[in-house]
C-alpha cells in the first residue's frame, strides 16, 4: 500500500494544535510508516502539493493570505480536517471581531510604539474585516474540537482516517478547553 | 536589472515569516529583510475582560511557550493585586517554566534544526526533517522526541494539560503537587539526562564542520539582555534584567518589570508585523541587542548546577569575551536544557514542595502592573492597566522575537551576502539563510501575537515591477 500524503497548515492560530500533534511523541514515528508528511511547518516543502490525501488545518481565517491558502488547500486535498477550536469555530482569533482590524493595528503600531509609528504594509498581508472559521470558506470533512485537541484525539482520529475505520472521537473532544 | 529573491515561508520555524533578498544590477546582495506576516491583536481585544482571566487568555498567544505567557501574565496580575505568592507556588511555577524551557529547546534543536546539523545544509530537502533524522540516526530521533516528551509530561503532571494548562492563576497555582506526581517526575530524570547528553555529544562532534556558517550566521558584536540573579547566576523566572555591551561590560543592571518601559522602546518598520525593540538611552537601532540562550550565557557568571556548570565552562572557551556568532545559540540551548533538568531535580528536593498552601488572594490594589520572565527564546514582558473593578483597559506585550528582530535582519543580510554570489545561489544556500533565523528559534506566533505563510518563490523582478523569471521550490 502506498503511503497517504498528509499536510498540516497553520492559519491564524497559536501553533498549539501543531504542538499537540507533535505530542503524539513516539507514535509519530509509527504514523510515519503509513503517511508521508508532504507539507507542514516542520518540513521544507514551500508549495502546497497538487494532491494531498489529508490536510490538517490549524487556525481561523484572518487575513487575505489565509483566505487564499484555505481555498488552495481545499482544491488540492481529498479530506480537510479543521484542527482545534480556532479552525472549528473562530475561538481566540475571532475575539478581535468586536473591535475590528483598524483598532488592533492602531493599538499595536501607533499607541504601543515608541518610534516610527506606522501600520506595516510592505509584504505583510492585509487583515480581513472579520475573522471566521474555515467552514465558512470551504467544505470541511472532519472537525476536531479542543484548544488544542489532545494528542490522544489526534492519534485516534488519524488512525481511523489512515485505516479507513470508523471515526468516533466524541469521548475525547474537549470543546473550549 | 534588480532582482528580489523571496523565501516564503521560512520553514522549520515556529510561526511564519518570509525573507526577501534584494540584488542590484550586478547581482550583488544590497539588502535583505525578514518579514513576519500576521498580527492578532491581544493587546486590544483583552480590553474590557477581567484581569484574572489574562493568564489563560494570553497563553493562547503561543502553543510552544504558553507557560511563559501564563507566568508573565500572572506576575503582571500579582503586581495589580500587590501580593507575594506562597513559596511553594513560586517553586512549582519555576519547575513548570523550566520544563517548558527543556521541551522548547528540544523542539528547536531536534525537530527544527537537527535536520540541517545532522543531515547537512545541502541535503535533500525532501528528507530534511525530523523523520529524516529519525531514519538516519534513530538514537537521536528518539532522544529528541524523548526530551520534548520529558518537558511536556511534567507540564501535564503539574497542570493537567500539556498545552494551555489552566493551573497558573494570579496569586499562585490552583493545585498543590501530589506525592505520586513528584515520584513520577523523579523517575523520568535518568532518561532525560541521557537524552540531553546524547545531544551535547552529537553537537560537539559536528560543530567543527560548520566553521563557514559560524563565521556568517549573525556573527557580529552586539549588546545582550537577560534576567540574572543577585549572585550573577542564570535565572528564568525571577531576578532582574541586565544589559551588557559587546565587550561584556554592564550598560544597565537591575531593570525590574516596573521599570521596563523606562528602559525599553519599540520601533515599527513597514515590512514586518513584529516590532523592533531597543534600549531607549542608546536609541534605535544603536540600542538593539540580542536575547535568548546566547545572550543569557554571555551575561551570567555561573549556572549553579554541577553538570551544566561544567558544560558552561567548556562553552565559554569559545571566546574570551561575549560569544558572538548566532550559530552558538544551538550549543547554548543544550547547556540550558541540561541546567533545566538539574534544577527541576533540585526543586523536587525542597522540603516544602508538597505544601498545600499554593495560592494568595486579593482584589485590585493597583491600577497598573507588569511582569517579566525569560521565555525559552528570550525576555518576555506583559504590562497591563485595569479600572477599579479589575476590567482590563490596556495591555502591552514585548516578546523575545521583537528583541532579536534587528539582529535577525542583520544576520539574514550577512548570510545572504556570503551565500548569494553574482545573483547565483543554490537551494542549500537559501536553506542556510533560513538556518540563520532558526538559530534564534524565533516564535513568530508570539512576536505579532500571530503568523501567515505562502510558497517559496524566487522571483526576478524588473525595475518596473514586472516578474521576469520565477523558480518555485
Ligand atoms: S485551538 Fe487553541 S491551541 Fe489550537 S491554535 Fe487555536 S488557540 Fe491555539
Amino acid at each position: 500500500m502506498s503511503k497517504l500524503k498528509l499536510a498540516t497548515v497553520w492559519l491564524d492560530g497559536c501553533s498549539g494544535c501543531h504542538m499537540s500533534f507533535l505530542d503524539m511523541d513516539e507514535r509519530l514515528l509509527e504514523l510515519a510508516e503509513f503517511v508521508d508528511v508532504v507539507y507542514s511547518p516542520i518540513v521544507d516543502t514551500k508549495v502546497f502539493p497538487d494532491e494531498v490525501d489529508i490536510a490538517l488545518v490549524e487556525g481561523a481565517v484572518a487575513s487575505v493570505d489565509d483566505e487564499i491558502k484555505i481555498k488552495k488547500i481545499r482544491a488540492h486535498s481529498k479530506m480537510v480536517v479543521a484542527m482545534g477550536d480556532c479552525a472549528v469555530a473562530g475561538n481566540v482569533p475571532s475575539m478581535r471581531n468586536p473591535f475590528g482590524p483598524e483598532a488592533i493595528l492602531e493599538r499595536a503600531y501607533i499607541e504601543n510604539a515608541t518610534l516610527q509609528q506606522q501600520i506595516p504594509c510592505v509584504v505583510v498581508p492585509k487583515l480581513l474585516k472579520v475573522v471566521r472559521p474555515i467552514h465558512e470558506f470551504v467544505k470541511v470533512d472532519v472537525f476536531l474540537p479542543g484548544c488544542p485537541p489532545s494528542a490522544e484525539t489526534f492519534h485516534t482520529a488519524l488512525t481511523a482516517l489512515v485505516t479507513g475505520g470508523p471515526l468516533d472521537i466524541s469521548a475525547l473532544t474537549r470543546f473550549g478547553a | 536589472m534588480s532582482q528580489t529573491i523571496t523565501i516564503d515561508p521560512v520553514t522549520r520555524l515556529e510561526g511564519h515569516g518570509k525573507i526577501t533578498i534584494h540584488l542590484n544590477g550586478q547581482g550583488e546582495v544590497e539588502d535583505a529583510q525578514f518579514h513576519v506576516t500576521q498580527v492578532r491583536g491581544f493587546e486590544k481585544f483583552s480590553e474590557g475582560r477581567p484581569f484574572y482571566e489574562m493568564p489563560s487568555l494570553m497563553a493562547r498567544i503561543c502553543g510552544i511557550c504558553p507557560v511563559s505567557h501564563l507566568i508573565a501574565s500572572a506576575k503582571a496580575c500579582e503586581a495589580i493585586m500587590s501580593v507575594r505568592i506562597p513559596h511553594t507556588a513560586a517553586q512549582l511555577r519555576r519547575m513548570l517554566n523550566l520544563a517548558q524551557m527543556v521541551q522548547s529547546h528540544a523542539l528547536s534543536f531536534f525537530h527544527l534544526s537537527s535536520p540541517d546539523l545532522l543531515l547537512g545544509m545541502d541535503s535533500d530537502p525532501a528528507h530534511r526533517h525530523i523523520f529524516g533524522v529519525a531514519a538516519a540516526r534513530p538514537d537521536l530521533g528518539l532522544a529528541g522526541i524523548g526530551l520534548r516528551r520529558f518537558g511536556q509530561h511534567i507540564i501535564e503532571l503539574l497542570g493537567d494539560k500539556r498545552i494551555h494548562p489552566g493551573w497558573v492563576v494570579p496569586g499562585g497555582v490552583t493545585e498543590p503537587l501530589a506525592p505520586s506526581k513528584r515520584d513520577e517526575i523523579l523517575a523520568m530524570l535518568p532518561e532525560a539526562y541521557a537524552n540531553v547528553q546524547l545531544a551535547l555529544t552529537a553537537y560537539k562532534q559536528i560543530a567543527d564542520r560548520f566553521q563557514q556558517e559560524i563565521s556568517v550566521f549573525a556573527n557580529f558584536p552586539s549588546n545582550y539582555l537577560g534576567l540574572i540573579n543577585d549572585d550573577e547566576s542564570i535565572e528564568f523566572t525571577d531576578g532582574t534584567l541586565r544589559l551588557i555591551d559587546p565587550k561584556g561590560e554592564i550598560i544597565e543592571d537591575g531593570i525590574t518589570a516596573n521599570r521596563f518601559t523606562e528602559a525599553i522602546g519599540e520601533a515599527v518598520e513597514p515590512f514586518s508585523y513584529t516590532k523592533f525593540v531597543y534600549y531607549k538611552p542608546l536609541g534605535y537601532p544603536q540600542g538593539s541587542y540580542r536575547v535568548g540562550p546566547l545572550a543569557r550565557l554571555n551575561i551570567v557568571k555561573s549556572i549553579g548546577t554541577p553538570l551544566a556548570e561544567k558544560e558552561f565552562a567548556e562553552y565559554k572557551q569559545l571566546s574570551s569575551g561575549p560569544i558572538e556568532s548566532s550559530f552558538f545559540y544551538h550549543h547554548a540551548r543544550l547547556v540550558e536544557a541540561l541546567y533545566g533538568i538539574e534544577k527541576i531535580e533540585e526543586i523536587l528536593t525542597d522540603p516544602l514542595i508538597l505544601d498545600k498552601h499554593v495560592r494568595a488572594t486579593a482584589g485590585v490594589n493597583r491600577l497598573e502592573g507588569a511582569g517579566q520572565i525569560e521565555a525559552p527564546r528570550g525576555t518576555l514582558s506583559h504590562h497591563y492597566k485595569v479600572d477599579e473593578n479589575g476590567k482590563m483597559t490596556w495591555a502591552n506585550l514585548v516578546v523575545a522575537t521583537g528583541h532579536n528582530n534587528n539582529a535577525m535582519n542583520k544576520g539574514v543580510l550577512q548570510a545572504a551576502r556570503s551565500y548569494v554570489k553574482d545573483g547565483k545561489f543554490t537551494e542549500g544556500a537559501l536553506n542556510r539563510v533560513e538556518a540563520v533565523i532558526r538559530t534564534f528559534d524565533p516564535c513568530l506566533s508570539c512576536s505579532t501575537h500571530a503568523f501567515g505563510q505562502m510558497p517559496l518563490v524566487l522571483s526576478l523582478v524588473s525595475p518596473d515591477g514586472e516578474i521576469v523569471d520565477q523558480v518555485v521550490r
